[in-house]
This record gives structure tokens, sequence and C-alpha cells, in this order.
């Protein structure tokens, strides 16, 4: 087994950055992750998990542009790296053999007739 | 109101900006807001500034937190006042170890005390309706006392469902818990169950795995205990299965419930079975009127209604009844229900007035208080004794700036670190010992490791005892005057000590007022048990008569029994000999006063009765079974006898007249010495002993004398087995039924003596610090005097003679307030053991032996220096 490094939430936040594209700062990210979840997830949190995630390579930042709104201050706009999409992948195609070798749930079952 | 008058709370974003890290505040502060604007649109301004706080709070993390945090000037102070404090810590490694030592066996305590406490005030919440459900108690007048009992007529339960509806949710009653057997195939178990109404389940909210709260309303269902189900079924669903109930009925199994805590009043239930059936076994019941009390009556209150409303209305409901009877007008019966949040700290009536258990918790609370009094007292008394060690360090940071208020921050910063040690240490410790303290309580404590109140309480303790410790230290270190330190002037004068030898003298008062309190608590349980009790408790085995067919065995049952040999003989009684279970009044004698009245315990036996328990007889005789006319006699004990008033009662001839049922003239054909039954704390209950063998439930089997009781019990258990294959054989040895009368008081004994031991060590270690500190400081002293020729003698008197004299100040200071204390205890029981003097004498020596022995260690030591070495310093 790979190991992925990339925890449940980590791994939620990074597709968002992905999904976000230009807007993908932390309030919006973080409005997001409430929209498809459901769950609450303070801007902090996700602040945190972002700088978490560009340490480890996943996600580059940049301070975007001056806009009128909120005050003429500057967003930090993230955006994936190369690697952060590889691992993406690897997180995903891991838990697809998972599964497939899954006895009673094998994927092929759910196949729509 | 103008949308522009909404801004982000200033607070919290200055709060931000104070702690943010300085190169994140720009993105920050835009997303906070942006997201405070999204709040706004969708709610008021008040949730978007809680909004907003509560995003600056979650950006509370270490990535975020600004360099400077770590970098100002408070900061790198508290660092130096830690690093200080640790440094002191080692330097003086003894003190530091008496001082954390002592102060981790208060806090153990304390947290001990603290969950025994806590388990105390939770006891029975784990049901929902805590604060709703209520019991019926009812109260009488006898004699000129009050009592109180919650047993009641059937009818009563009748009578508040039918007329006194709207004041409850529901009226539930419960028969006596008692043991029944459960037969499932071969094997048969006897098991503790209670007989109740189908509503009970949802007034308790019985915890259902499996069934509803309708399970028991077919007269033939059981609900068992998960262990029950677990213990009779395996892992099988025992839903709807069926169970052979005390080999004559045949239950279903309608429900299963999760085992309740240890802290509830159910807790040792295991089945229920409805009362349905329980009235199906004993139609008796229904006939019984107002005077015949056997049930117990739990209501949940309307939510319209209040306790005291609802007992006033239910007050006169049973005397409304019975007050035509003219033994009722003098006794007066009145109900009152006891509020569930009462049922266990104040569960005790004395003569109408409520206490119980709270008692014991006030009791150990104010233990646990002094306990930890005492650590902190050493850690007063440490910290300033050592004062002249630190003055220079005082001298020279006042000089160089520090003001009063720094230092005083100082010292206390100092008494919070050796908290917080001896509190994790005290953790540890607590830890190792709540199994013991369990089994000494008879709790299933544990330490609520996860539970984020008992972190958040432990720190509100640290805090506060840090205060405490650390406060007189802190005010009277920081009160040096600098000049003179450094002058090298500087010297504590005589009247410096005089604090530290009152908190010595507190200490040892306290610790001294612990022990006496401890022997008389023991000395008490000793008279108790060496009270007489009547009858011959070795060798008395009770049976209790579990299943119809023992009644009509029984002939069969004692010869086969006396056939083994180990038997001697099988006498059948009402209830065991250790208890009453039937107490009546309506009793007539010759020269009765208009309005006495007794409260007698009425006790039907077999001829043999006597002989089997070997009752000490006074005059008289005991039954024959060979004399029919013994049918109509008595047998009293002498407490009747004195009742009644007379010398001699034998011949004599008395009616009774139980109101439930015929009157009937009895003769006393003998009178016995006091039989204990119930509390050996309280005067023996009038008794007369019948042979009308109504009611008998058990069997009293006496071994025969020299018989190995092992091999008794085994014959005896072979022999029941063979004359009933499905009913398993239980037992209780006399001797041990006696014995847990005294549980109470015993655990209440033993959890003294640990507190008392705990205090005399606490105390002993800060006087074993205190003598250490003035022996050293003395050292030149001695030296010198040695050096004239003072003995080693001489010496130990001098180091030693002011420590006695203080604990000798401390014995004499506790001597009145162990005395009154303790007789205010001892109130509480009728039958009490009288303080004698020599517990003070004793207590005051062992006191001064300790101390002693405490200080001398040091004296000796710093006595027996060579004076060459302690004058050699410098």
């Amino acid at each position: 087994m790979k190991e992925t490094r990339l925890g449940e939430f980590e791994e939620v936040i990074l597709l968002l950055v992905g999904i976000l594209g230009e807007e993908a700062y932390a309030f919006k990210i973080a409005a997001e992750f409430k929209e498809q979840t459901g769950r609450a997830a303070s801007i902090g949190s996700v602040h945190s998990t972002l700088n978490r995630l560009s340490e480890k390579g996943f996600v580059d930042s940049a301070m975007g542009n001056a806009t009128s709104e909120r005050g003429g201050r500057r967003k930090r706009i993230y955006t994936i790296t190369a690697y952060g999409q590889q691992v993406l992948k690897e997180a995903r195609d891991f838990k697809m053999s998972l599964w497939n070798q899954h006895p009673t749930l094998s994927l092929d079952k759910f196949s729509i007739a | 109101m103008p949308e522009t008058q909404h801004t982000p709370p200033p607070a919290a974003r200055r709060f931000l900006q104070f702690f943010l890290r300085k190169d994140l505040l720009e993105e920050v502060e835009g997303d906070l807001e942006e997201s405070y604007y999204a709040k706004l649109e969708e709610s008021s301004g008040l949730r978007a500034n809680l909004h907003y706080w509560y995003q600056v709070i979650n950006y509370l993390r270490p990535f975020a937190l600004s360099e400077k945090q770590f970098n100002n000037n408070n900061y790198t102070m508290v660092r130096n006042y830690l690093k200080i404090g640790w440094r002191n810590m080692f330097r003086n490694l003894g003190y530091s170890l008496i001082n954390i030592g002592g102060m981790a066996l208060g806090l153990s305590t304390v947290i001990l005390i603290g969950l025994w406490v806590h388990d105390e005030l939770t006891y029975n919440r784990n049901h929902v309706n805590y604060e709703s459900v209520g019991q019926i108690m009812r109260t009488g007048n006898l004699n000129g006392e009050k009592y109180t009992t919650n047993w009641l007529p059937y009818a009563l339960a009748l009578e508040l469902r039918e007329n006194y509806s709207h004041l409850f949710d529901h009226v539930v009653t419960a028969f006596s818990p008692g043991s029944a057997i459960l037969g499932l195939g071969t094997e048969s178990y006897s098991k503790s169950m209670i007989p109740v109404d189908p509503e009970f389940i949802e007034a308790f909210t019985l915890p259902m795995i499996s069934g509803n709260e309708q399970a028991l309303e077919d007269p033939y269902s059981i609900v068992l205990s998960e262990s029950l189900a677990q213990t009779l079924f395996g892992d099988e669903d025992p839903y709807f299965k069926s169970i052979r109930y005390n080999n004559k009925h045949d239950l279903k199994v309608t429900g299963v419930f999760r085992d309740l805590p240890h802290n509830s009043r159910f807790r040792d239930v295991e089945f229920f079975i409805s009362s349905e059936l329980n009235l199906i076994d004993n139609p008796w019941m229904l006939e019984q009127g107002y005077t015949n009390n056997f049930l117990q009556i739990y209501v949940q209150l309307n939510p319209q209604r209040s306790y005291d409303e609802v007992s006033a209305a239910i007050q006169e409901v049973i005397f409304e009844q019975v007050k035509d009877q003219e033994h009722y007008t003098s006794v007066h019966p009145q109900l009152f229900v006891h509020p569930m949040e009462k049922w266990h700290l104040y569960g005790e009536w004395d003569n109408g007035v409520n206490t119980g258990r709270i008692r014991y918790v006030k009791l150990f609370g104010t233990i646990g208080i002094f306990i930890l009094l005492l650590a902190c007292i050493n850690f007063m008394n440490l910290s300033t004794a050592r004062s002249e060690k630190r003055a220079r360090e005082i001298g020279v940071r006042k000089s160089i700036g520090s003001g009063k208020a720094q230092l005083i921050f100082q010292f206390l910063t100092e008494s919070l670190l050796i908290v917080s040690i001896s509190f994790v240490a005290s953790l540890l410790i607590s830890a190792l010992l709540t199994g013991v303290f369990n089994q000494l309580a008879d709790k299933h404590l544990a330490i609520p490791w996860t539970n984020p109140y008992f972190w958040l309480i432990s720190i509100v303790f640290i805090l506060a005892t840090g205060l405490l410790a650390g406060s007189y230290p802190s005010f009277y270190l920081s009160a040096f005057n600098p000049v003179r330190i450094l002058k090298g002037t500087f010297r504590t004068g005589r009247n410096s000590s005089l604090p530290r030898k009152i908190l010595v003298v507190i200490q040892f008062t306290v610790s001294v007022v612990l022990v006496i309190g401890t022997i008389v608590v023991h000395q008490q349980i000793q008279y108790a048990k060496g009270k007489p009790v009547g009858y011959e408790r070795e060798g008395l085995v009770m049976v209790p008569m579990a299943t119809d067919e023992y009644y009509e065995k029984y002939e069969l049952i004692r010869d086969r029994l006396v056939e083994t040999g180990y038997v001697a003989d099988v006498a059948q009684s009402m209830g065991p000999v250790t208890d009453v279970w039937s107490s009546n009044g309506g009793f007539t004698w010759k020269g009765q006063e208009p309005n006495e009245e007794g409260d007698f315990a009425t006790i039907s036996v077999s001829a043999n009765f006597g002989d089997v328990v070997k009752w000490n007889f006074v005059e008289g005789r005991n039954f024959s079974e060979d004399m029919a006319s013994d049918s109509s006699g008595v047998i009293l004990n002498e407490t009747a006898v004195k009742l009644f008033g007379m010398d001699q009662a034998e011949g004599e001839v008395i009616i009774w007249d139980p109101t439930w049922a015929e009157t009937q003239t009895y003769r006393v054909i003998g009178v016995i010495e006091d039989v204990v039954m119930r509390s050996p704390y309280f005067p023996n209950m009038p008794a007369a002993y019948f042979l009308d063998g109504r009611g008998v439930s058990h069997l009293n089997i006496r071994i025969r004398e020299g018989a190995s009781l092992t091999s008794a019990l085994s014959a005896m258990e072979e022999t029941m087995r063979s004359i009933f294959p499905n009913v398993p054989f239980t037992y209780e040895f006399a001797d041990d039924a006696y014995a847990r009368k005294f549980d109470m008081e015993e655990r209440v004994g033993r959890l003294a003596t640990a507190f008392a031991i705990l205090a005399i060590i606490i105390s002993c270690l800060g006087l074993f610090g205190l003598a250490a500190y003035v022996a050293e400081q003395k050292t030149k002293e001695i030296g010198i005097r040695k050096v004239v020729g003072a003995s080693t003698i001489n010496l130990w008197g001098m180091l030693t003679k002011n420590f006695i004299i203080l604990v000798f100040v401390s014995s004499l200071m506790s001597i009145p307030l162990a005395y009154f204390g303790m007789n205010e205890w001892l109130q509480d029981y009728e039958y009490r053991v009288s303080i004698g003097w020599w517990v003070f004498g004793l207590t005051i020596a062992g006191a001064l032996l300790v101390a002693v022995l405490t200080v001398s260690y040091q004296a000796i030591r710093a006595a027996r220096l060579n004076p060459v070495v302690s004058l050699r310093s410098e």
C-alpha cells in the first residue's frame, strides 16, 4: 500500500481548490466546503489545512490583485501543483482498488442494468 | 437601519491584529470581512458579529500566531520566573520533594473525594424524568415519635389513580424487591427482581434494547437486564423466548434493558415482572384495605404540578379512609411525595426530620478541604522558612527595578509551578488508588480522562490552590527591604516565625481531630458489635422458601436434612432472623394507658424455631409441638414486656387486632431476651412470636455443633437438589447477614482511617521539612555549643522542644473540637458508646510521639555533626 499522506479533510480541500480555480481562497473554500458537505468549517481551520498542504507541496499560492471589495485587501489564491494532482489521483486509484476487492460491494454489481 | 452601520466588531478585529502573524493579516482580514458580510445578508447583525468572533477565535492556531507573542517582555519574564523556580526546585531537591509529595498526596485525596462526591450527587440522574418522579411516603405518630416509611396499602394506588389522576402522569406500584427462580431448560437460577406496573418502564425511562414501553402489559411477560439476558441466552436473541418463573408460570421475554448504572436505586434489579402476576399469585393482596402496607408507590407528576402542591393534595388520603378506627386517630397517617432528587442523599427520617447520606457527603467534603489546607500550609511554611535563602535574590530584583506586584507575581508563578507538578503526580497516584478506593467506598469510580469538564475544573482548581498556597509566601517575601538585605543586616526577627507556628498548630489540630474522630467511629462500631444479639449466629443458615413446593414438602426437607447428620434441626420463620418483615399495631394489654400504642414485630414461627436459633429465655418456656393449646400462645421479647409495664408476663393475656385479620386472644407462654433484628444502633422493637404459620418465608437450619461448615453445606445442597431439582440452593449465614448491618459504618470508619493517616503524613512531612530547616540554620550555633561542651541530648532537646510545644498546644485545642464534633455524630445513634478520656490521652501521646520521632531524625543528625566540619565553612 502506498501512503498518500492525504487526510480526508485535506483531500476534500484539495479537490475544492481544483474546483474553484481562480476563486480558490480561504473564505470561498470554506463556503464551498459547507455547500458541498453540509458541514461547517471555520476559515481558520481551512486556512491551517491549506498552509499544511502548501508545506507538503500539494498547492501553490500567490496574492491576487487588489479589488474594490473587502476594503481593497488582496486575496491569497491557491492552485494545485502537478505533485498535488498526482497525489489526488493516487488517492482515488487506491480507493478504487480497495472497492474492487470488496467482496459484496464490488463496483460491478452496482452497474446500472 | 442603513447598511453602512454594520461593520465587524472592532474588539474582535483588534484581537485578531494582536495575535495574528503580520504577513497573514491582509488576506485573513479580507476573508473574515467577506465572510462577515455574507453572514449579515442571511441573518441579523448580532449573529454576524458572533460569527466574526467565532472565526477570529478559530484563527488561534500555531501556524497563524505572531512570533512577537513569544518574544515580548512579559513572556520573557514569566519564562524567567519559571526557570528560576525550576532551578530553585532542583537546588533544594529535598524540600521540593517534601513540598511536592505533600501537595500531591493532598491533591489526590481531593480528586478521589471529589469523584466520590460527584458520584453521590449524580445518583439516579440516569433517569430522564429525574425531576418529576417521586415516591409516596407515609408518616405516622407512635408514642410521641414520628415515623416515616415507604410501605403503602394497595388500595391507595387505586384511589390515587381513580380520584387524583389530574395530579399525576403515572402512578406506579412496585412490590417488595426479592429474588425468584428462573428456569430455562434444565438450568435454574436465583435472580433479584421487582414486580412493577407496566408504566414503570415509561416513568423511569428504562433504557430498552429490545421491546418497548408496553413490554409488561401482559401479566405473563418478563423484562430482563442485558447481563441477565447474556447469562440466560448467551448471544441468542432472547425476545419472546419462554422462561419458567418460580417453577409455576411460563413467562415470555418481552424486553431487555441496558444494565442500570452503579449509582442508581435499581442497579441490583436483574429482571422485572408485571405486578399483575404478583396479584394473581397473591390474590389476598387485593382485599387488604388501607391498613396493610406491603408495596411502594412511585409517581410521575403532571408537569404543571409541584411536589409541594401534590403532597398537600394527597396528605390526608389514607387518614380519610381509616379515621373511623380508633387506633388511627392517634397515629394519624399522612402522605407526601419524596422527590427522586432526594432519594439518595436525603433518604432517612429521624422523628420526621429528613436526613441521610448528605451527612457523609458534607463530612468527607470538609475532610477533603482540610487535607488540601494541610498541604497548602506545608507549602507556605517551607517557602517562608527558606525565605532567608532567597532574600538576596529579592534584594537584587528590587534594586534593579522590580516592583512589589512583580515579585508577588513571581512567587505565585512558582507556587503554580509546584502545584501543577503535584497535580500531575496526584493524577497518577489517584489513578493507581481508584481500585482500592472503590473497594473501600463501594463505588465504581474512574478518573474521567476524556471529560472536558474534568479538565476545566482541574485547571480552575490548580489556579485556586496555587493562589491559596502562594498567597502568604508571595506577600511575605515581596515585602523585604532591599537596603537591609543587601547591606547584610537582614535577619528575620523572632516574630517572623510566629505565623509559621500558627500554621503548624492548625495542621496538627486538624490531624489530631481526625485521628480522635476515627478512633471514636471504630469504638462505636465495636460497641454496637458487642451488643448481645439474643440468639446464636454461628452455624445458623437461612434459606428462603423459594417456591410453593417448599411449603408442601417442609416435613420431608426437615427429615432429609437431619438425616445427613450435619444438621441438628430445621425451623420455619417469617423473614430471616436478621430482619423484621412484618410489624403491626393493634395490641391490647392489661394496664394499657389510653392512646398507648406499640409497633410490634409480629413474627410467625414454627414451634421449634426458638430451639433452632437458640433463644435465651428470661421466663416461661418455648412453644411445644405436642401442646395443641400453644397455637394461641405467644412469646414476647423483653422490650415488649417493658412496654407493657409488667414485671412478669408469663400467663398474661393480650389481644391482637391486626385490622386485616380476625381479632384474637393470646396467652403469654414465655419471654426471651431481645433478638437484634433491625439496626444494632437503635433500641430493639417489641416483638411477638406466634405459631399461626401465617406468611412463613424462611427455613432456619442449625448445623450440628462441631460439623465442618463446608461439608455441611455440600450435604445440604445435595439434599435440596434431590428434593427440588429445578431450584438452585440459595442460602445465607446468619452471622454474615448480621455483619452486613455494619457495612455503612465500617466503610465510613475505613475511609476516615485512610484520611486521618494521610493528614498525619502530610503534617509530618511539613514538620520534617521545618525541622531540617531549623537544624540547618543553627549549624553554627550547634557547633559552638558542642565545642563548649553541650551533649547530644542537650542539643536534641533544644531542637525538638519548640516543635513539641506546638504539637502539644494543637492537641489541647483539638480536644474540645473533637469532643463536640464526635458527640454530635454519636447523637445519630441511640445505642452509642460514651467517649472515654483515654481516647484523648492516647491520641495526644501518639501525636507527640510521632512529632518527636519526625523532628528527632533531623535534630540528632544535626547534633552529631562534627563541630570541626560545621564551623569550618566560610
